[in-house]
């Protein structure tokens, strides 16, 4: 294949069990039962989940709350540990087992080698700081120490998700929800990230305002051709965005394909219900 | 002919199964083509006879239930599209097959010409020849000049249609898809889209054709395969 | 062991300073690392410079003299308090307020201005050890991001500074990383003594009692001031409107550091030596040429 079919992540088989868990958790639960194992009562909030991701690619991953969506990116970003199942981040021409890794590692990769932009900005930003220093601070995290180098990035970021520069020393705590996520994504890409996390982005705005946000995350994969994995439960969102999707239910994986193939001629009873209701 | 086809279509068939009502809808049964570099093959038959579906199925925007489809691919593999890998269908549509269907997905927000030139930047070509390119077909389909820099967000249905049909045109994929591509077209523009697939085929593009009136089909096919609507189903309720 | 005035030599028992000396050395051993001890009570109220009371106090022997300063001067109630109790606790050391005589120097916010040399220790008195508290409330995370010298936020801190105030704001306790990995905070010493620490010949001990944490700068090690490639480090520079090097008003010195008063008849500000010890020997070195 060409080099745009460059392979940038690879999760096999993964599976986060939150409780002590038992021999029969996996059996036990599943898209058609529930996702709390009657014996135990761990949770078994993703099992059995794997997918690979190629550079430039959208992968969208759909759900209900509960189906393990974010549970999977979570982990991914080291914000979780998985119970079971390897994961490897392919960058330029290493390969890292994101599992493996130990916390310096971890952190090397989630502030150069990912972005992630949460639905809430708080968890993404320092409200206490300027939208400027948020952005400061990933640079400042990756080595660089060069205040006038800094700012100057910071200002091109900004400008580029379409932040007024000059609003660029204001809190984010002063912006609107919006203007807060389109920080959240500049400082997402202030190291200029092959592998971009996206966990339910514009739940919550309106719906002007998402689907401007939604346009400057496209143009930004086909300006970088940014891998990205954007976790929601908006049918929408994924059209617009996702070239392939996964659908999960009670952490299980129910069907996964290309994006136009999973709307137009979904396979599960759970897919095309949800697509049903969505038209 | 001694031509080999680019796509070979094998006893393809296609049902959707409605969990929800208990209910199996076949749509297409026992479908058998062949498509040629440089030749147009146009699909006819009456309503319901799965037209539109065979071409989602080599598309993969639907999953065949049955059979196989066939494609020699630009490297030389003979490519399963009905089984291949999702991976490997996108690098395809990204490269060697193109789609024109009726609705136009493009990115908000970009001019015209660039959403017409897209494939194009996608496959590499240089981003000033791509828009030359772009501008050539758009100027051959009529589409006004005041146009190209505006998003085609607010165009009319006839003028979407003529951006699709650049978009695709352009390209210039080695098999292109095109499902009624002049359905809301006026019979001056249609003349037009006539000449840019006559072009196409000298530049030994394949296409698979659907279209609404049979003039078109006597001007442009070189083969025609007729499609019968596939038997009901018996035994409702049969979902899995 | 000598016992003297019913009190055991030092006042710690014997243990107790084992146990101050063995995270002294661990302390050095890794230049800037906070080395937790079991910090003892003391018949004063902690906060008052119990931790580097206990330094001095397990460290002190027979024969060394002992120097204690609180802001540069010998004669403030925390410094004649503090030299008062190790007098009555180690019956055959020495005092004095002269740098250049000292063995031991126990101070709070300031290093001498007069150049340390190898047969010195200087006992800094610290209220918080960690730099990193400004930026992060659990000590766990302190932890790994001290383990990581992960320092980042620290200078982020730096970076809203200028931003708001076009310069570098901290005056005190200014993050100083030690030998290319942990920061420390130093005490709250001013900017102006922090390139004290750069490869000082004696070694520098600081302890916080409350807090319960020693850590050092060893001898001859790499003290640098956290900065910005093209923001860098300053220290204090004391201009007048004129862009002048304010002297002292006492001793003329134009190098010291000095300390602001307001005249109560005149109501002029008035600057003087901080260092006590130093603006007498100015003095006195301008007397004799003069004579």
């Amino acid at each position: 294949m060409k080099e745009g079919m460059k392979k940038i992540l690879e999760l096999d088989s993964f599976s986060k069990v939150y409780g002590r868990g038992c021999l029969r958790c996996f059996e036990e639960t599943g898209p058609e039962q529930t996702n709390i194992c009657p014996c135990c009562r761990s949770v078994v909030a993703a099992h059995d989940v794997s997918f690979s991701l190629y550079q430039g690619e959208i992968l969208g991953i759909m759900g209900e709350s509960g189906s393990g969506k974010s549970t999977v990116v979570k982990c991914l970003y080291s914000d979780g540990q998985p119970t079971a199942g390897v994961a490897t981040f392919y960058d330029n021409g290493q390969h890292h087992s994101l599992f493996d890794l130990n916390k310096a590692q971890q952190r090397q990769l989630r502030n150069q080698r990912f972005g992630m932009v949460y639905q809430n900005p708080n968890l993404g930003l320092n409200f206490d700081i300027s939208a400027g220093g948020n952005i400061a601070e990933r640079l400042l995290m990756s080595g660089d120490n060069n205040y006038g180098r800094i700012r100057q990035r910071a200002r091109d970021l900004l400008r580029r998700t379409e932040v007024l520069p000059e609003r660029m020393d204001e809190k984010p705590k002063n912006f609107s929800g919006g203007m807060q996520q389109r920080v959240q994504i500049a400082k997402a890409l202030a190291t200029d990230p092959p592998l971009l996390f996206l966990d339910e982005v514009t739940t919550g705005l309106d719906l002007s305002v998402q689907a401007a946000i939604l346009d400057l995350i496209l143009e930004i994969q086909h300006e970088l051709q940014t891998a990205m994995i954007v976790v929601t439960h908006d049918l929408g969102v994924i059209r617009l965005l996702a070239d392939r999707t996964l659908v999960m239910k009670y952490g299980r994986v129910i069907e996964a394909g290309l994006t136009d193939q999973i709307l137009e001629d979904p396979q599960h009873a759970y897919t095309q219900r949800l697509v049903a209701s969505a038209l | 002919m001694t031509v080999a086809p680019i796509l070979r279509v094998e006893n393809f068939s296609k049902s959707f199964v409605l969990h929800e009502q208990g209910k199996v809808i076949p749509s297409s049964s026992g479908v058998n083509l062949k498509v040629y570099p440089g030749r147009l093959t146009a699909l006819i038959g009456p309503t319901g006879a799965g037209k539109s579906t065979v071409l989602n199925g080599i598309y993969r925007t639907y999953l065949a239930t049955g059979g196989r489809i066939l494609y020699q691919s630009g490297a030389g593999e003979e490519i399963d599209l009905a089984q291949a890998d999702d991976h490997q269908i996108l690098a395809l549509r990204k490269t060697e097959i193109g789609f024109v269907t009726q609705f136009l997905h493009f990115l908000p927000r970009q001019k015209t010409e660039d959403v017409v030139a897209q494939p194009l930047y996608q496959q590499g070509v240089d981003r000033h020849e791509a828009r030359e390119r772009a501008r050539q077909t758009l100027s051959a389909l009529n589409l006004p000049k005041r146009l190209w820099s505006i998003s085609p967000a607010t165009f009319s249905g006839g003028e979407k249609q003529r951006v699709n049909l650049a978009r695709g045109l352009t390209a210039k994929p080695r098999l292109l898809l095109l499902d009624e591509p002049t359905a809301s077209l006026d019979p001056a523009t249609t003349q037009r889209v006539v000449e840019q697939i006559d072009k196409l085929k000298k530049e030994n593009v394949a296409m698979l054709a659907i279209f609404h009136q049979m003039h078109l089909v006597e001007q442009l096919a070189d083969e025609v395969v007729e499609l019968i609507p596939p038997p009901a189903e018996n035994g409702n309720g049969e979902t899995s | 062991m000598t016992e003297t005035n019913g009190y055991q030599f030092g006042f710690l028992d014997e243990y107790a300073k084992k146990e101050v000396r063995r995270s002294v050395l661990k302390a050095i051993a890794l230049p800037g690392y906070q080395v937790p001890y079991s910090s003892r009570e003391m018949p004063m109220g902690r906060g008052f410079g119990t931790g580097g009371l206990q330094l001095t106090l397990a460290l002190i022997g027979a024969g060394e003299v002992l120097k204690v300063i609180d802001q540069g001067s010998d004669d403030s109630v925390n410094a004649v308090n503090l030299r008062t109790f190790v007098e009555m606790t180690c019956p055959d050391i020495s005092t004095t307020t002269k740098t250049q005589e000292a063995t031991l120097i126990q101070s709070r916010h300031r290093i001498p201005e007069k150049a340390l040399t190898e047969r010195q220790v200087l006992v800094l008195q610290v209220p918080y050890p960690d730099a990193l508290t400004v930026v992060e409330a659990s000590e766990d995370r302190r932890k790994a991001m001290h383990g990581e010298a992960d320092y980042s936020r620290l200078l982020v801190k730096l970076y809203e500074d200028i931003v708001t105030f076009d310069e570098i704001t901290i005056s005190h306790r200014y993050p100083t990383r030690i030998n290319g990995h942990y920061i420390i905070d130093p005490s709250p010493i001013p900017r102006f003594d922090v390139p004290k620490m750069h490869q000082s010949p004696a070694l520098i001990l600081l302890g916080a009692g409350r807090e319960k944490k020693i850590y050092a700068v060893p001898p001859y090690t790499e003290a640098i001031p956290l900065a910005f490639e093209d923001v860098p480090f300053r220290v204090e520079d004391f201009s007048d409107a004129q862009g002048r090097r304010r002297p002292c008003q006492r001793c003329g010195c134009r190098l010291s550091y000095l300390d602001e008063f307001i005249n109560s008849t005149t109501g002029d500000k008035v600057y003087q030596c901080s260092d006590v010890d130093w603006c007498n020997d100015q003095l006195e070195m301008a007397r004799e040429q003069a004579a």
